[in-house]
């Protein structure tokens, strides 16, 4: 019935959106949206050192965004610069560097578009193995520092105070930020990974009253979003990154009905 | 030492300086089991400061801080709370460990808001979050307190009973406290040993000693003397209202 790309695209989507469903959360509980941004650029060079150096990308993306990740922890400590000035200067720099090196790969047949805003056809066996793999790892470490982290999210210093070492788990969470960001790369494109930690999140933030049920709705969110985005990505023959967004972005905005019929019932 | 059985934490000399200025500098104080310790202090003397280099909140400190336990409660004087998360006061209750969900009801109940367990923690007022606050330390079954202001913003019975409380949780759980106070009243009437910060440790001893020091009645000045008395007075008071507890 369907391709075996289109089936392999759709296994690659619902184990990405198993990852960013919980992620997600965190990034939208520890403000960190434009973080995530900032790996996901610089991403681009990861890509590009993997096609020079015939790396496995997921790996090579998950090197550099970690190494990123590192530097912008070093920046605070040393300068007296804001953190989304930092952001912004190893966002567009690391991006920049990425064009350019690109630039200079002329022996590289080179899909820009793809590398942007995703690519189904891109998704190979391998690929299914190492998102499936990687995710399982990541959201197993997830469980693992989830006291820590959610204790810290909500007040660092009562984590601290009690013993629960938030730093640890902060450093660790960052790692795993950049390890979702090295799997979901080609299926989602490096400018909309984000959107997909943030938006299915922010859908469940809207419906949900506890932290554990934002993270069940996350997920599902996620796992919709990747089915419609898919099948229309099919059918109107449109990038899989932008598609599978777009469906985020329409459960968004029916999660917004269920708030206006909650501020109704309260009055 | 035959008192390191008892000692839960013990500050040696300690200090700590941010941006080149001391917040507080040479505190030894010793919290042991079933003990309450008070710190009193103008504003900016360093009483909160002192209780996060006690709980190693602060690293890079002078001196240095022996903690014999990990079973410890905190309730800190600011708590700036994100509401981007939906979080009820349930799910507060179990923030930094797994408590069984009789010793949570057991804990709201006793500072009376077990009606508010499953309402979202940003629809509280700033008194009931602070019941909770209490209710979250406590429910751990700690080994040592640490109550930075744990009152503001209750109500005035309120504020008794929830000192009664304290002081009975530190004799049933046999735990150590460390608190903070600005109300030299209940300072005077419920604590073993008082420090008096200004920067330093101005003095220190038991109520009545403080009560009565030099540098203590300069630092308060007229309210000092004013406690004092009230303290002689309301000693007998509190001593004759717990006897009658105790008789029923």
């Amino acid at each position: 019935m369907f391709d075996d790309f289109f089936i392999r695209a759709l296994i690659a989507g619902l184990g990405i959106a198993l990852v960013t469903g919980p992620l997600g959360c965190f990034v939208v509980w520890r403000r960190l949206s434009y973080f995530g941004d900032t790996l996901a650029h610089s991403a681009l060079l990861g890509v590009t050192l993997a096609y020079s150096f015939e790396l496995n990308i997921a790996l090579s993306v998950f090197i550099i965004s970690s190494l990123i990740a590192l530097i912008l922890i070093q920046l605070q400590k040393k300068t007296n610069l804001p953190g989304d000035a930092l952001l912004g200067l190893l966002a567009h720099s690391s991006l920049a560097v990425g064009l350019v090196v690109i630039g200079f790969l002329t022996f590289i047949r080179f899909d820009i578009m793809g590398l942007l805003f995703g690519d189904i056809l891109a998704v190979t066996t391998d690929d299914l193995l190492i998102i499936w793999t990687g995710g399982a790892v990541i959201l197993l470490v997830l469980k693992l520092i989830w006291k820590p982290l959610f204790a810290s999210t909500v007040n660092y210093e009562l984590a601290e105070a009690e013993g629960l070492n938030p730093d640890r788990a902060k450093a660790i969470f960052t790692i795993l930020m950049a390890a979702v960001i090295a799997i979901s790369i080609k299926m989602v494109g490096l400018l909309l990974i984000t959107g997909m930690l943030i938006i299915p999140a922010a859908m469940a933030r809207n419906i949900s009253d506890s932290p554990q049920k934002m993270v069940l709705f996350s997920i599902i969110g996620g796992l919709l979003s990747v089915l419609l985005g898919l099948f229309s990505s099919l059918e109107f023959n449109t990038s899989s990154g932008p598609s599978i967004i777009m469906a985020a972005l329409v459960l968004f905005i029916l999660s917004l009905l269920n708030i206006k019929q909650s501020i109704k019932l309260k009055n | 030492m035959s008192s390191e059985n008892s000692t839960l934490v013990k500050l040696n000399n300690a200090g700590f300086k941010q941006n080149d200025k001391w917040l507080v500098e040479g505190v030894s104080l010793t919290v042991e089991k079933g003990k309450i310790v008070t710190l009193i202090g103008p504003n900016g003397s360093g009483k909160s400061t002192t209780a996060k280099i006690a709980l190693g909140i602060y690293k890079n400190i002078e001196g240095s801080v022996e903690k014999y336990t990990n079973k410890i409660g905190y309730v800190p004087q600011k708590i700036s709370i994100d509401w981007t998360l939906p979080l009820r006061v349930y799910d507060f209750m179990l923030l930094t460990e797994n408590i069984k969900d009789e010793a949570i009801d057991e804990a709201l109940t006793l500072t009376g808001v077990i009606h508010l367990k499953n309402k979202n923690l940003g629809n509280l007022s700033g008194g009931e979050f602070q019941r909770v606050l209490i209710a979250r330390a406590i429910s751990k079954k700690p080994e040592l307190l640490v109550l930075d202001e744990p009152v503001q913003g209750v109500d005035y019975t309120g504020e008794i009973a929830l000192y009664e409380l304290i002081k009975r949780i530190s004799d049933t759980l046999n735990c150590g406290i460390l608190l903070i106070s600005h109300d030299l009243h209940t300072v005077m009437t419920a604590t073993d040993h008082v420090v008096c910060l200004n920067g330093h440790v101005c003095c220190s001893g038991s109520p009545m000693d403080v009560a009565k020091n030099n540098e203590y009645k300069t630092l308060f000045g007229e309210q000092a003397s004013q406690i004092l008395s009230v303290y002689e007075h309301k000693h007998d008071h509190v001593h004759s209202d717990k006897g009658e507890i105790k008789k029923n």
